[in-house]
């Protein structure tokens, strides 16, 4: 079944801080929706509320709705959301304790596969989709942190993909990564599409344009402006979406 | 426009060799100060080794494998000591690391702040209480209770190990190693929840986001990455319940001994030491004392030793190598 999300009037603070306000958008099942905006303006946060990682910091709290095929994520187990609903983070975060292939069988030992041959077959399987098998296969058993920073992005995109989500989050990949290891997670982008949605937050206009079907510009916690990528880009029907897309400020 | 005039002579002077003397000099100093601590190690082992000399000569290798303490007969094996320290220690340990660590883990993972901060603040109360208290405590509070309550309870549920068996005196080996568990908490507590807290939270997201529960999470990811600090901490509490001298002293019922039974009284090295130090008449029986404590000196060390290695090996593939 493809699988989107809707945020219905979305809102998010940190204490007293708002950080989101009345975000509503509709994410598309198999599609790559990038968000975009300058430091500071929410990107994560709103990214944050969609596997409901936003409520585990101390002082967060959220208003509006978020709905996985149209049921409320807040109703449901946040552990069933999280394996629905998987994510990437800015900083590759392999567990260091951890071989290469016990990181991205750690999700699955999670979720109850034991049996040694079938972790086998999805670990082969989530690096080959995270395109890092030919690189580790003959080293599995080396530790996860012993990879440059792209692979262990990569690595990172296997571990979450290994629980089969529905979609991934995709908190800024790309950030700590030099150009050729952003090249060939933007190429998986591409390949992963095909199983399942993706949303994105960049800070780089490019990469969204580049990667995306939708994109949403974000300021100051709103939602200025959401279409499809190309018209987003080429036509934005906001000044201050022209002004940044245009580099004129952030 | 030349670079003379954009960096105009400002009147500072060029720097000559004058700090390359100041660098050899703070050098030279650090290096001194280094070198005397193990110069003062080095100079008490042997000092040790000349008093103790007398006791060496005489009994050789036999002396801590032997059980024999008498100072009359001036016959003298330091094997129930050894036997003492080291149970009243593994005791302790075995009491307060589940304690210490569940404590830690709940502080750091689990409690909102205005609990922890507190709780944390007693737990770390308990280090600055003086041991003589805690034995104090011991012989009026804890004993007592182990001799009415605890002991007869024991001893009826699990009287079948030779552990618990035997008459119920209150004092003894298990209520030095409860007298130590509570001393040691503080240390692998309050040192195992900075390890903790030193734990990144994309740790925790990263297992958290592949739809672990809260205790996963810790299980999965913060653990293994504060794997070798704990260690660490239960080897600092390790190290204290070895030497600790005078809360065990007053509680273990001082009984030169080797008894299965936790109830039965035993002794320590740091005990006997304490005990006999003063009444000590002899050289010899003094010799005996002091080669006691050349052992306490050579247990902690192989211990520590042994610690040392494992959290080499644990680190190995932990998380010191961390790349961030």
């Amino acid at each position: 079944m493809l699988t989107g999300l809707a945020v219905e009037k979305l809102g998010a603070c940190f204490g007293q801080k708002q950080v989101l306000n009345g975000i509503s958008m509709t994410i598309g099942p198999n599609l790559v929706t990038a968000i975009i905006g300058p430091s500071g303006c929410g990107k994560s946060t709103l990214i944050r509320c969609l596997n409901r990682l936003h409520e585990t910091v101390p002082g967060a709290r959220q208003s509006g709705r978020v709905l996985l095929d149209g049921q409320d994520i807040s109703q449901m187990d946040p552990v069933q959301v999280r394996r629905t609903i998987g994510m990437v983070f800015q900083k590759p975060n392999p567990f260091p304790s951890m071989s290469i292939y016990d990181n991205v069988a750690a999700g699955l030992r999670l979720n109850g596969v034991r049996k040694r041959h079938r972790l086998d077959e999805y670990v082969e399987k989530s690096l080959r989709m995270g395109a890092l098998w030919e690189e580790v296969a003959d080293r599995l058993d080396k530790p996860g942190i012993s990879l440059s920073g792209g692979q262990q992005q990569r690595l990172c995109i296997a571990r979450a993909i290994a629980i089969e989500p529905k979609v991934l989050l995709m908190d800024e990949p790309c950030s700590a990564l030099d150009p050729v290891s952003t090249g060939k997670i933007e190429e998986l982008i591409q390949e992963l599409k095909k199983a399942l949605t993706i949303v994105i937050v960049t800070h780089n206009m490019q990469q969204a344009a580049r990667v995306s079907d939708y994109t949403g510009f974000l300021l100051l916690g709103e939602l200025i402006e959401f279409d499809e990528t190309p018209k987003l880009f080429t036509n934005p029907r906001d000044k201050r979406t022209e002004d940044y897309i245009t580099g004129r400020f952030g | 426009m030349s670079s003379s005039e954009a960096f105009p002579a400002s009147g500072v002077p060029p720097r000559a060799g004058g700090t390359n003397v100041a660098d050899r000099l703070f050098k030279g100093t650090t290096l001194l100060f280094a070198l005397s601590v193990v110069a003062i190690m080095v100079l008490m082992a042997g000092a040790m080794l000349r008093t103790a000399l007398p006791a060496i000569r005489a009994f050789g290798w036999h002396f801590p494998f032997t059980s024999t303490w008498d100072p009359v007969a001036e016959r003298f094996g330091a094997l129930p000591f050894i036997y003492g320290t080291l149970v009243s220690s593994l005791l302790a340990l075995s009491i307060a690391v589940p304690l210490s660590l569940g404590g830690a883990i709940f502080l750091v993972e689990l409690a909102p702040h205005w609990l922890a901060q507190p709780i944390a603040f007693l737990i770390d109360l308990l280090a600055s209480i003086p041991s003589v208290v805690y034995g104090l405590w011991g012989i009026f509070v804890l004993a007592p209770w182990l001799r009415t309550t605890v002991q007869p309870a024991l001893g009826a549920l699990l009287g079948v190990l030779p552990l618990f068996q035997g008459p119920a005196y209150g004092v003894g080996m298990l209520a030095a190693g409860m007298i130590l568990a509570i001393m040691v908490i503080p240390f692998i507590s309050g040192v195992s929840r900075e390890v903790l807290m030193a734990v990144p939270n994309s740790q925790r997201e990263a297992a958290l986001a592949l739809g672990a529960t809260k205790w996963e999470a810790i299980r999965t990811a913060v653990l293994p990455y504060s794997r070798s600090g704990i260690i660490g901490a239960i080897i600092l509490g390790l190290g204290r319940a070895l030497g600790e001298t005078m809360a065990v002293t007053m509680v273990i019922g001082n009984r030169p001994e080797i008894a299965l039974s936790l109830f039965a009284p035993g002794y320590t090295m740091a005990s006997v030491i304490a005990n006999e130090f003063a009444e000590a008449t002899s050289d010899f029986h003094l010799a005996a004392l002091i080669e006691i404590g050349l052992l306490l000196f050579g247990v902690t060390i192989l211990v520590n030793g042994l610690a040392r290695l494992l959290v080499w090996s644990v680190a190995g593939n932990g998380a010191a190598t961390v790349r961030e």
